[in-house]
């Protein structure tokens, strides 16, 4: 391929300077490949943002640079080369949609394929879809509806425009955008993701929900999330994350935060299902996550519930910051890693509040040469008085050659806290395994049995249409793994 | 033609002889009572015949329906119509009774080219059996044996073949552990299956099952081979003098 003179141009009267030959194809809208300030410049300049969110952007990308890649997870990969990945990409053309019909039909069939029937979950479920498609949003529906209850549910780039304000001053405000690497490269080049408000006394009508999907070939994911909850209000978030087959690994480096004031509540659920990789482990995403929650209202609450089962690598903690008096944490995860694939998950609980209360419920399952870190941090302030955790890891463990580590980490500073800590390992057992069987089960359908009775009390968190979904993919997940 | 055949079974565990040459003939409508003391090869013959991973046989052969069972998986072996009642049920944590039941009867079903029940007939189903067995809705809530007492856990292993509906059921040890009241529930679970188109297996070292369970033929097992065979008066023919009357008679 040839750089165009004209693709030269576009990026020279975007970012003002030229220092990469790149090549781009700008039916695509593509960044030039690798990370400059430039980059980060054409970024803003492209989502015509205002100057405090490309001068907040530069801070991040110049604390990034001095910033070094994170190694105490235990998972193993090549070095990033961040010249050699896209930072922005968007879809080739951004039509102004109606309704789902306009919607490319080959997108809807990827849905489609994936199990995730759209239609029937928007017109039967009322879910509110914001699809992100790569970097940018490309429908958004039931917004009116949700309008009429004072909720804003839009991709953040567009509230970066309508509610300013908004978005300075909580943007960073539970993630410092020096938190950590990939926080910081996340702050920098973010290119979409969805931004909810609920107004105080609202009870979200519908579950809001995003699918992600990864498309363009090396195209780095960056997306942001942002959701406040005013005093006494609710609001159940799904976010669902699938990509088909890639040679390339693909980096995904998210950030999401949540703050809940007085007596709000916030759930949200995941279920990801990125390309894991070949058997060896090839070609699978690389998902560097940092999600936390601020509890800073009395009484509120703030619950993750994640079912993983995709990626090479998963390196993510949700986590609650238990900053109002009697606030409560919630962490639900199922984290499952068959053959080469890498999860180093958990949660951190910070409790500050008095009479803080946290609950983590994790269960880790291994096949193939997998590796399943469970890491989780309890931290009881000095303040924390009468504050409470209970924490349950569960590991299970299919086959010889796969691993489960359980590492957590306990900070008590105040003597009326009470601390619980549980762990087990166990193997799906031959007799198990027999007994279903013998019921006239195949191997794959006990496995899938088994392994969804070891994780019903996570499942049962779950939203009712995403726990069906999530049943299969745990079957499907670990297709081949036993017998 | 009969609906179970084995043939001059021999099969090694551990390197070990266990089972010495067994043949059985078992045919539509009849129940056999298997007998005989501790280690005289019960369980593993009856985990043979299910198939289960290092059964396998060393010589001979076992047929279900005319065909051959060798080199059958113990899941098409159970598809296929084959039953085993554990002597220990196994526990499966989280996973619901109804859901366990519905995956089992509707892979049966399949396999007999029958429609998969939905989930509403088949509760439906399930509720009209279970009342029939004195299986509490309650117990079909929780998960599959956790918590079950011994009662409750044979109880379930019957329902279970009530709703396969099986050709050939063994029941292996069914009686074990389970009070007089016990036994009688299960037993008369038992009982309401017999019918002319299935056979049944009992195995116990036990008379007094089949006080209630009446065999028409009862073997004794001894060392991996059946050293006699007769009718149910040869049951009580162990009870009253012990295995060790007619292993050494024989």
């Amino acid at each position: 391929m040839v750089a165009t003179t004209e693709t030269i141009e576009h990026v020279k009267e975007v970012s003002g300077t030229y220092k990469y030959g790149f090549i781009t194809d700008l039916e695509s809208e593509k960044a030039p490949l690798g990370l400059s300030e430039d980059i980060v410049r054409f970024i803003s300049k492209k989502k015509k943002e205002p100057e405090w969110m490309l001068e907040w952007r530069l801070k991040a990308y110049k604390k990034w640079l001095s910033m070094k890649e994170p190694d105490w997870a235990m998972v193993n990969y090549p070095k990033i080369d961040f010249q050699s990945i896209y930072f922005y990409s968007a879809p080739k053309s951004k039509p102004k949609l109606n309704s789902l019909d306009e919607v490319d039909p080959e997108l809807l069939k990827t849905y489609e394929k994936l199990g995730i029937p759209i239609k029937e979950q928007e017109m039967l479920a009322g879910v509110a879809v914001d699809y992100v498609f790569d970097s940018v949003s490309v429908a958004t529906t039931f917004r009116e509806k949700l309008a009429k209850e004072g909720i804003i549910f839009c991709p953040i780039s567009d509230a970066i425009h309508s509610h300013p304000d908004l978005v300075k001053k909580y943007i960073g405000s539970v993630i410092p955008m020096d938190d950590n690497y990939y926080a910081a490269l996340n702050s920098a080049v973010f290119t979409d993701g969805s931004f909810v408000y609920i107004p105080k006394g609202v009870k979200c009508p519908m579950e809001l929900s995003t699918y992600f999907r990864i498309n363009e070939q090396n195209s780095g994911q960056f997306e942001r999330t942002l959701i406040i909850v005013e005093d006494d209000s609710y609001v159940s978030y799904l976010e669902g994350c699938t990509a088909p087959q890639r040679d390339e690994n693909q980096l995904h480096a998210a950030v999401v935060e949540l703050i809940a004031m007085d007596n709000a509540q916030i759930k949200y659920s995941t279920v990801q299902n990125w390309y894991p990789g070949d058997e060896n482990g090839k070609g699978g995403i690389y998902n560097f996550v940092t999600k936390r929650g601020n509890c800073l209202g009395n009484s509120s609450k703030i619950s993750w519930t994640q079912v993983e089962t995709g990626s090479a690598i998963t390196w993510k903690y949700p986590s609650c910051i238990l900053r109002g008096d009697n606030s409560v944490g919630e962490f639900y995860s199922v984290a499952i890693a068959n053959n080469a694939q890498q999860a180093d998950t958990g949660t951190k609980m910070i409790h500050i509040g008095k009479g803080t209360k946290s609950t983590i419920i994790s269960k880790g399952i291994s096949a193939g040469k997998a590796q399943n870190t469970y890491r989780g941090q309890v931290q009881i302030q000095k303040s924390a008085k009468g504050a409470r955790n209970f924490t349950q890891c569960d590991s299970l463990l299919i086959g010889d050659k796969c691993g489960a580590h359980t590492i957590p980490y306990i900070n008590q500073h105040n003597p009326t806290a009470r601390v619980e800590h549980e762990a087990t390992t166990s193997k799906i057992s031959e007799d198990q395994l027999f007994y279903c069987l013998q019921r006239g089960l195949d191997t794959e359908q006990a496995t899938s049995l088994i392994v969804n009775g070891f994780c019903k009390e996570v499942m049962k968190e779950l939203p009712m249409e995403f726990a069906v979904e999530a049943q299969k993919l745990i079957g499907i997940s670990l297709e081949g793994s036993v017998g | 033609m009969s609906l179970l055949e084995i043939k001059k079974a021999h099969l090694k565990l551990d390197n070990k002889q266990i089972l010495k040459g067994i043949s059985l003939s078992v045919n539509a409508g009849e129940v056999h009572a298997i007998m005989g003391p501790n280690g005289s090869g019960k369980s593993t013959m009856s985990y043979m015949l299910a198939g289960r991973n290092g059964y396998e046989l060393e010589s001979g052969d076992v047929l279900l329906n005319g065909e051959s069972l060798i080199g059958m998986a113990a899941d098409e072996r159970a598809r296929s119509g084959l039953f085993l009642a554990f002597q220990y049920p196994v526990e499966l944590p989280g996973v619901g009774g109804i859901a366990f039941l519905r995956e089992a009867v509707n892979s049966r079903r399949k396999h007999l080219g029958e429609k998969e029940l939905d989930h509403l007939a088949f509760v439906k189903e399930v509720r009209k059996v279970a009342g029939e067995m004195f299986v509490k809705d309650e117990m079909l809530k929780r998960s599959v044996n956790v918590g079950f007492s011994g009662g409750e856990k044979k109880r379930f292993e019957i329902l279970q073949m009530a709703m396969l509906k099986p050709t050939v059921s063994i029941l292996d040890e069914t009686d074990s552990g389970l009070d007089v009241d016990a036994l009688k529930t299960v037993s008369d679970g038992v009982n309401s299956q017999r019918s002319d188109s299935n056979a049944i297996i009992v195995i116990t070292h036990y008379q007094r099952l089949l006080d209630y369970i009446v065999p028409d033929y009862v073997h004794i097992l001894s060392d991996g081979i059946i050293i006699k065979s007769g009718g149910p008066e040869l049951a009580r023919e162990v009870e009253k003098n012990g295995y060790a009357g007619i292993i050494n008679a024989s």
